[in-house]
């Protein structure tokens, strides 16, 4: 048993702290989340440059690292500048770009040079009021895409997504014939936009199937819960400082005992949250894995409405302010409960394994 | 990161378990899993045993017969213990008294006393609360006054577990009154044959009396029997309540009582339909499981901390808080799971050999008892609202 991160991995993370720090301070964050696509291009090639997306794929596929606590490394650091960005969607499409052997798009990706997103959750269809998913049709080399797919993160500035369709995943391209994209800012910074196709030609990535886009769905649930708890850490340490500065009645308010068992609650509720992302990433390449990323992901979204409500509440008026950075992180952490599966659906799915087993 | 245990910790947790099979005696596992009563008698046949492998006290220093184990190694002792549903060892003398011994005492205090723990000459029982100091306990009044050679001493206090067997009780008593409260008071070990001493049952909610109240009018105390300094006693007091971190959380005690719980889970059927299998308590039963994975894994880096030579406060009351919450939700699962046989109480049904007709499934005869004893998880140690004072204190520094 040894919970160091390891020296490489430490390495990483600081030289990408560093890097946030001075390229991505919260004024820069103000105006970089008013742009068109709620990112910054430039800063994206510098990251791939530092090798934060290397980091993320393994040796063979033109990475250095991919393993879930390289992931985990990553995305912690992202939570904690709630740096925006398409980390998410280059960890999950990057996944199947790698088990379909595109090794020239995925490095492409990998050095920053292309924008790459998935398109993985259906569209609302406004006319039938039901959900809308893309259908695929073709054989061999040639494939047509039909149907829609809703909130795809960073949408408008890929270059290439890639689209699920059952258990398939194909590439397209932006821009090309039948394909719309309608953008849109997101509540909680970052873009994302839905997907129209309309016979949009395809490129079948083939070797990918449902194991794959589990596989590539689990990693993205790693990478949030890392990222989840590193936002978390941040709301307590932000309220734990005005809770030291704020001053009502004479003293500053954590003086309060309501105040004190509250946040002493949410500390604890914080590390039970590191302990599971731990746990899901510990187990990631063991039979277990769908067991540890469901608890995961159920403790993330549990914990994470936890640490975003109490943070407002103890700040009072001014945690409802644009202006103060907390609001920020409390607005990424409920969304991130609502990434790939909220707390109800994977305690569902946690059920179905506890009752299999 | 690497939350496997390394060949040697995997090699150990094989002869511990060896040694649980052969050696645990199946009436004793039986008697726990059973939830029955353990007599003193079975307490101090496991008590036996241990002492005579060398594995009763892995926390002192080996020349006072001690393990030396690392704290991975007392980690998978006690969780393989829990599992295999061995007797609690009694832990007054062994793991609260016996540290302050070692640290705070005489070579001469250390060599008389801990080896009439080891060898069980010595049943030992904690005098801290009163009546009128519970959660401030440093409001204690119990009063020692040095006359010549002797502490006379007079009060009373309470919650004395298991007091009933016990041979002697070391006591927080006051010896100044003149300054703060935290300052004039000492820790003393006193023989609980000495004339004065009057022990009473107290019968509580379960309707057990594993507790009691001592009474102490003119107790004569040899001096000698002062550990450490006079009015220093509240420190080595604090010391014991941190000293034993690696079992706080009572994890092995929840992984065995969730193993049965799930087991119920699976073969009860209410209305007609697995417990199992209904939504409602397949999500409480199922947010408690993660809530226990979770608490392992953070039990296992505080242990790594400590053993890394960090003093993990705030840690070890979130460990304290949650998992006493977490055995007390398995103890109103089981109870719920029980439906209407929760009611039936037969106390003989908990003792060795009752030969009565169960009344409704077997495991739900205890069910009731060990539900309403668990409330006292959260009230002792330093209640769950105490350790939240701690936890603030810690981590707003204000």
């Amino acid at each position: 048993m040894d919970f160091a991160i390891g020296e490489d991995r430490q390495m990483l993370a600081d030289t990408m702290s560093r890097f946030l720090a001075k390229n991505f301070d919260w004024e820069k964050r103000l105006k970089v989340i008013e742009t068109e696509h709620g990112f910054d291009r430039a800063m994206w090639s510098e990251l791939a440059e530092l090798g934060v997306l290397g980091a993320l794929f393994s040796e063979d596929v033109g990475g250095f690292g991919g393993s879930a606590f390289d992931i985990g490394v990553v995305f912690a650091e992202v939570g904690r500048a709630i740096a925006t960005g398409p980390f998410l969607e280059t960890l999950m499409a990057g996944h199947l770009l790698a088990a379909a052997g595109e090794s020239e798009v995925l490095e492409s990706v990998i050095g920053g040079e292309r924008i790459v997103t998935l398109a993985h959750a259906p569209a609302h269809d406004a006319e039938s009021g039901e959900d809308r998913d893309v259908t695929a049709s073709g054989s061999g080399d040639d494939w047509t895409l039909d149907g829609a797919k809703g909130v795809v993160g960073y949408l408008g500035a890929a270059d290439l997504i890639v689209v699920t369709s059952g258990d398939k995943a194909f590439l397209v391209e932006a821009g090309g014939t039948g394909v719309s994209v309608s953008d849109y800012r997101m509540v909680d910074g970052g873009s994302g936009g839905e997907l129209h196709l309309s016979g949009a030609s395809a490129k079948l990535l083939s070797g990918v199937d449902a194991g794959t886009i589990a596989a590539a769905e689990a990693a993205g649930v790693v990478a949030l819960s890392w990222e989840g708890v590193a936002v978390m850490d941040q709301l307590r340490d932000q309220t734990l400082e005005y809770m030291r500065t704020r001053k009502q009645f004479g003293v500053p308010i954590g003086k309060f005992q309501a105040l004190q068992h509250r946040m002493a609650t949410l500390a604890l509720e914080i590390e039970q949250a590191r302990s599971s992302s731990i746990n899901a990433a510990a187990f990631f390449d063991k039979p277990e894995r769908d067991r540890f990323v469901a608890a995961a992901k159920y403790t993330l979204g549990k914990v994470g409405n936890l640490a975003a409500e109490e943070a407002i509440q103890i700040h009072g008026g001014i945690g409802m302010t644009w202006e103060l950075p907390l609001s920020h992180y409390a607005k990424r952490m409920v969304i991130l409960g609502h990434l790939l599966g909220d707390e109800d659906e994977h305690l569902s799915r946690y059920i179905e394994l506890l009752r299999a087993a | 990161m690497n939350l496997e245990y390394t060949p040697e910790e995997e090699a150990f947790r094989e002869e511990v378990r060896t040694f649980l099979k052969e050696k645990l005696p199946a009436r004793l596992s039986s008697k726990v899993r059973e939830g029955k009563h353990l007599t003193k008698a079975d307490m101090e046949e496991w008590h036996a045993i241990l002492n005579e492998k060398g594995w009763l006290a892995p926390h002192w220093p080996e020349k006072y017969g001690g393990t030396d184990w690392s704290v991975m190694q007392k980690f998978i002792f006690e969780t393989e213990t829990a599992m295999a549903h061995a007797p609690r060892i009694v832990p007054f003398g062994l793991s609260m008294l016996a540290p302050v011994l070692i640290k705070y005492g005489t070579e001469e205090q250390c060599r008389h006393y801990l080896p009439r723990i080891l060898d069980g000459t010595d049943w030992w029982c904690q005098g801290y609360s009163e009546p009128g100091a519970g959660s401030d306990l440093a409001s204690l009044k119990t009063s020692a006054v040095r006359e010549g050679d002797h502490y006379i001493v007079n009060g009373q206090k309470t919650w004395t577990t298991l007091g009933q067997h016990a041979d002697w009780i070391f006591c927080l008593v006051r010896t100044d009154s003149s300054g703060k409260k935290q300052e004039g008071i000492s820790f003393l070990l006193i023989d609980m044959k000495s004339p004065g001493i009057e022990v009473r049952p107290i019968k509580l909610l379960d309707g057990d009396a594993e507790v009691n109240e001592v009474f102490f009018t003119d107790v004569k105390v040899p001096v000698e029997n002062l550990v450490g300094e006079e009015n220093k006693g509240w420190t080595y007091a604090k010391y014991l309540l941190t000293y034993e971190r690696t079992n706080i959380a009572g994890i092995g005690a929840s992984m065995a009582a969730l193993e049965q719980l799930k087991h119920v889970a699976r073969t009860t059927k209410k209305n007609g339909t697995l417990l199992i299998d209904d939504p409602l308590f397949a999500q409480r039963l199922a947010r408690l499981e993660i809530d226990l994975e979770n608490m392992k894994t953070t039990n296992l880096r505080v242990l790594d901390a400590a053993g890394k030579g960090g003093a993990p406060v705030a840690e070890s009351s979130m460990l304290k808080i949650r998992g006493t919450e977490i055995r007390q939700e398995i103890g109103a699962l089981m109870r719920r799971a029980a439906g209407r046989y929760a009611q039936p109480f037969v106390a003989e049904s908990l003792e060795e050999g009752y030969n009565g007709t169960p009344i409704g499934p077997e495991w739900t005869g205890p069910v009731s008892s060990q539900y309403f004893n668990n409330r006292k998880l959260s009230i002792f140690g330093g209640s769950n609202e105490v350790q939240r004072e701690i936890i603030t204190k810690a981590i707003l520094e204000l």
